[in-house]
């Protein structure tokens, strides 16, 4: 299926998404004396039961290390290890386990790849990323420009916050070894139209790494439709926990690549000699691997399949609209990244009130919002802001949020106002 | 969590939106800049020395509704104090928005610095608040980098 039509692809049910929020036990505190509105889950989102418990039953019950020792509690920990590795697998559309390598997040997924490229791109070739990327996805790829002699090379954004297609095909060329793009922007909520990064990508002999932090919550994945080479994104902003992340990367690229960092399970034999290295996906993962959190991730991800992302992705789409034109209606507020096809990211400036203070206010009713550069200075750069202030939906939000989120802003424009 | 009024007192929002002697400083022979990594905020202080004595003292930049507050009042503060009552006055004023009531000493002598009393029940605000003075300090002993408030 191409992978343009699976977000589009009708779900089998609607999402409840009342119901789903009743799964998630933060989301029903007070903060300040007011119903927590949460509206930042780009930055982090909150995680459901089925999450907590898989950690507590670890801990309590099959905690032990894994691919070691020869006892039940070590064979069952094992066990849940690799089934996570299976789900991930399934929830990415990925064609083999072997491809899924636990991480500690997008970032380290992301350098894990930039590192083993480092080590093979020579001066005169070519990195191409994005002017919407995070600072994830800018900085290893420096460095790996840094320490090879390529050269970084960026498509820019329009403003609308988008990348217009020639532009990315302006900057590609045989020279381009590897493309690196967000498939959704933190701080616009641009959805990159990442199958046609790939097709072109492809096209010179270049492979195109995904930094996934943001889309893996929201829309439906195939990665082998898509044409990922290389996929990363991150437990805690995917209902799971801190600390896991996965790397997807094709199995003969993944083969390629040398090892990221030397230790315990990613050796086959070592003599003070030589090392063998261990298979793929063993041979990136040095250590002893955040066991409790690949399975709590794949609580998450089960979690997901069960409420069906397509159905989430519809509810999400809907939902976004409705911000859209909610926050586009007020006075006094602008929406920074207009982009066509968009996600539920909206980042806004509040005419003549810093960032800084609408979030504090905001606060005061209980309504989480971040304030800053998002990690993505670039960015903000190119609209010329120091700062956005930015709520962020997940598949638990309602219209009531975002109500609330207005309410708040005028609250913020009463007070500022000179 | 505190009162937000505590927090935006009037004096405090009337500064923000009126900032006292803003803009460039002809003649100024100190300058040093503040960067506030986690907003991006920048702040530049001019500093004019007479000898000992703050003979002027003026700010320009960009930044949220305390951190530019905090600059407005301090180049009222400082204005005619020796460097070391500059020195003492930050410390307490340090002190006062770290929630240190003890060292931050009688209000009254504080005078409209005391405006910041609100700012310890925030702490994500405290950089804020003291960007500007430790901006100060840098002008005063000449640090070449900008500072930061990490
Ligand atoms: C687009 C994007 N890339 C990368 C990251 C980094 O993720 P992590 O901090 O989980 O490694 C983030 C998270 O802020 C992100 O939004």
């Amino acid at each position: 299926m191409p992978a343009e039509s699976l977000a589009s692809a009708p779900p089998a049910a609607a999402f409840d998404a009342a119901a789903a929020r009743r799964e998630f036990p933060a989301l029903a505190q007070r903060v300040h004396g007011h119903p927590l509105v949460y509206l930042d889950s780009a930055a982090t989102a909150q995680k459901p039961r089925a999450v907590l418990e898989a950690l507590a039953g670890f801990y309590r019950e099959d905690c032990a290390n894994i691919h070691r020792s020869a006892h039940a509690l070590s064979e069952r920990a094992t066990a849940g290890y690799e089934a996570a590795r299976r789900q991930v697998q399934q929830f990415l559309g990925a064609a083999s386990e072997r491809e899924i390598v636990f991480t500690r997040g997008t970032t380290e997924s992301l350098n894990l790849v930039a590192a083993g490229y480092a080590s093979r791109l020579e001066p005169g070739d070519e990195v191409l990323i994005t002017g919407l990327e995070h600072h994830s996805n800018i900085v290893p790829w420096q460095l790996a420009c840094e320490r090879s002699g390529a050269r970084l090379v960026v498509a820019p954004i329009d403003e609308r916050g988008e990348v217009p297609l020639e532009e990315f095909e302006r900057r590609l060329s045989a020279r381009t070894k590897v493309v690196a793009a967000a498939h959704i922007s933190n701080a616009l909520g641009t959805i990159n139209p990442i199958a046609e990064f790939a097709a072109r990508a492809h096209a010179v002999g270049a492979v195109l790494v995904v930094d996934g932090a943001q889309s893996a919550p929201h829309l439906p994945l195939d990665v082998q439709a898509l044409g990922c080479d290389f996929f990363a994104f991150s437990g805690h902003k995917n209902f799971g926990p801190t600390g896991i992340g996965v790397l997807y990367g094709r199995a003969e690229l993944l083969e390629a690549l040398p090892p990221y960092q030397g230790g315990g399970d990613m050796i086959r034999s070592v003599t003070f000699e030589k090392t063998t290295y261990n298979d793929i996906p063993y041979k990136f993962e040095a250590g002893t691997p955040h066991i409790a959190g690949a399975i709590g991730l794949g609580a998450a991800l089960a979690a997901l399949t069960a409420w069906d992302m397509r159905a989430i992705a519809a509810y999400e789409h809907e939902l976004t609209a409705y911000g859209l034109e909610l926050l586009g209606g007020l006075r006094g507020v602008r929406l920074i990244g207009t982009a066509r096809r968009r996600a539920g990211v909206f980042s806004f400036v509040v005419e003549g009130v810093h960032p800084h203070d609408v979030g504090t206010v905001l606060d005061s009713r209980g309504i989480a919002v971040r304030a800053g550069h998002h990690c993505a200075q670039p960015v903000m750069e190119r609209f010329g802001l120091p700062a956005t202030t930015r709520a962020s939906l997940a598949l638990y939000n309602t219209r009531a949020d975002l109500d609330a989120l207005a309410e708040g802003i005028g609250r913020v424009q009463a007070m500022f106002r000179s | 969590m505190a009162e937000l009024e505590g927090l935006y007192q009037e004096l405090i929002l009337d500064h923000a939106k009126r900032p006292r002697n803003f803009g460039p400083l002809p003649g100024a022979n100190r300058r040093a800049e503040g960067f506030n990594r986690l907003c991006g905020d920048r702040l530049i202080l001019y500093l004019r020395m007479e000898g000992d004595v703050v003979g002027d003292v003026r700010f320009e930049g960009a930044g949220c509704a305390i951190s530019t507050a905090s600059a407005s009042l301090l180049t009222e503060a400082l204005k005619g104090k020796t460097a070391a009552e500059a020195e003492v006055l930050f410390q307490r004023f340090h002190a006062l928005v770290t929630g240190d009531f003890a060292a931050a000493g009688d209000p009254d002598e504080l005078g409209k610095l005391a405006a910041f009393s609100g700012v310890s029940e925030f702490p994500v605000r405290v950089k804020c608040a003291s960007l500007p003075w430790h901006t100060f300090a840098a002008a005063l002993h000449g640090a070449a980098a900008p500072v930061s408030t990490e």
